[in-house]
């Protein structure tokens, strides 16, 4: 039993290693680019949709009208990035019930990887849309000796991100491996559909905090314009 | 009794008062957020929509304490720097 499949290697040469993390997330990557090739291939505005078709439309209506209802703001800019760390870890989450395939999730390094990318795109949509004069006058916005405190959150929140997919990820298979050993009989199942639910919820929370904290640093300016609309 | 068995057995009892002592609070956290929840819930049902999905990320907020202990027991069972330490 291993707590991290980046335990498993099976190529190694140098400072080149294959692990278990990096074979499954090239075959995630594999999996969505191809079913959304062959879906988006033939898309149609008029007449009889596909069911691929209806299934990408419902799934980008539902990230667009998400990210719209908590950022307040236009949903085109951040669906790309957030999108796709819903559907990326979505599918690692539900493929982790199909037998051999291990959960690039459940390993620090894939998690710690997919919070790194958050941590970077908050400064980078922040002083997209504000400035950079702007964007860092927010971190010494109440008092300046508010300033270590701004950072500090800044790296603990990234850092509770990543620990929470992998700990919520490798608990539920650690979980099932354990009862494997002590009840084999369908009370495994049990557990690993409550992993499921586990799974998707988590990938839910992961995009909707990254849409908290993209809008955390994008908003403010908005905010105030609408201040000063009212004041005036 | 020399290091090995010394460190592995604080090991395994820190691991299970490590997830004992870490799930109470949030438990109550937990329990907390959802008896709220459920009471706007039934004085607003319009808001349900709302209300369940700051309740889930709330709950994934306050679920990540417990989590961080578990990572930290699973690191004291499995991959203890102590015990690899002693036997490397």
């Amino acid at each position: 039993m291993t707590i991290d499949p980046s335990e498993i290697v099976y190529f190694e040469a140098g400072f080149v290693r294959i692990t278990a993390t990096l074979v499954f997330t090239w075959v995630i990557m594999i999996l969505l680019t191809v079913v959304s090739y062959l879906v988006t291939r033939n898309i149609k505005v008029e007449g009889e949709i596909s069911k691929g078709q209806n299934i990408l439309e419902a799934l980008v209506e539902t990230i667009n009208g998400q990210i719209r209802q908590i950022s307040r703001q236009d949903p085109a800019k951040y669906l790309p990035f957030v999108g796709t760390l819903f559907t990326f870890i979505l599918a690692s989450n539900i493929l982790s019930i199909v037998p051999g395939f291990i959960s690039p999730t459940g390993s620090l390094n894939t998690s710690v990887a997919l919070s790194l990318c958050v941590f970077l795109s908050v400064p980078v949509f922040g002083i997209g849309e504000q400035g950079i004069g702007d964007y860092l006058k927010e971190y010494i916005k109440p008092t300046f000796i508010m300033l270590p405190f701004n950072i500090i959150s800044e790296i603990s929140r990234t850092l509770s991100l990543a620990i929470r997919l992998y700990g919520n990820v490798m608990s539920s298979s650690i979980i099932v491996a354990i009862l494997l050993g002590v009840v084999p009989l369908f009370f495994p199942v049990v557990i690993q559909a409550l992993g499921l639910l586990t799974g998707v919820i988590q990938a839910y929370i992961f995009a909707i905090l990254a849409i908290v904290y993209i809008a955390s640093a994008t908003e403010r300016k908005k905010k105030k314009k609408g201040n000063l609309k009212e004041e005036s | 009794m020399d290091n090995i068995g010394l460190i592995g057995m604080v090991s395994i009892i820190m691991a299970g008062l490590t997830i004992a002592v870490g799930s109470i609070a949030p438990a109550i956290g937990e329990g907390n957020a959802v008896s709220q929840a459920l009471k706007s819930i039934a004085q607003q049902p319009d808001e349900a929509n709302t209300i369940s999905r700051t309740l889930f990320v709330g709950l994934a907020m306050i679920e990540s304490t417990a989590i961080y202990c578990f990572v930290i027991s699973m690191i004291l069972l499995f991959a203890n720097p102590f015990w690899n330490k002693v036997i490397g």
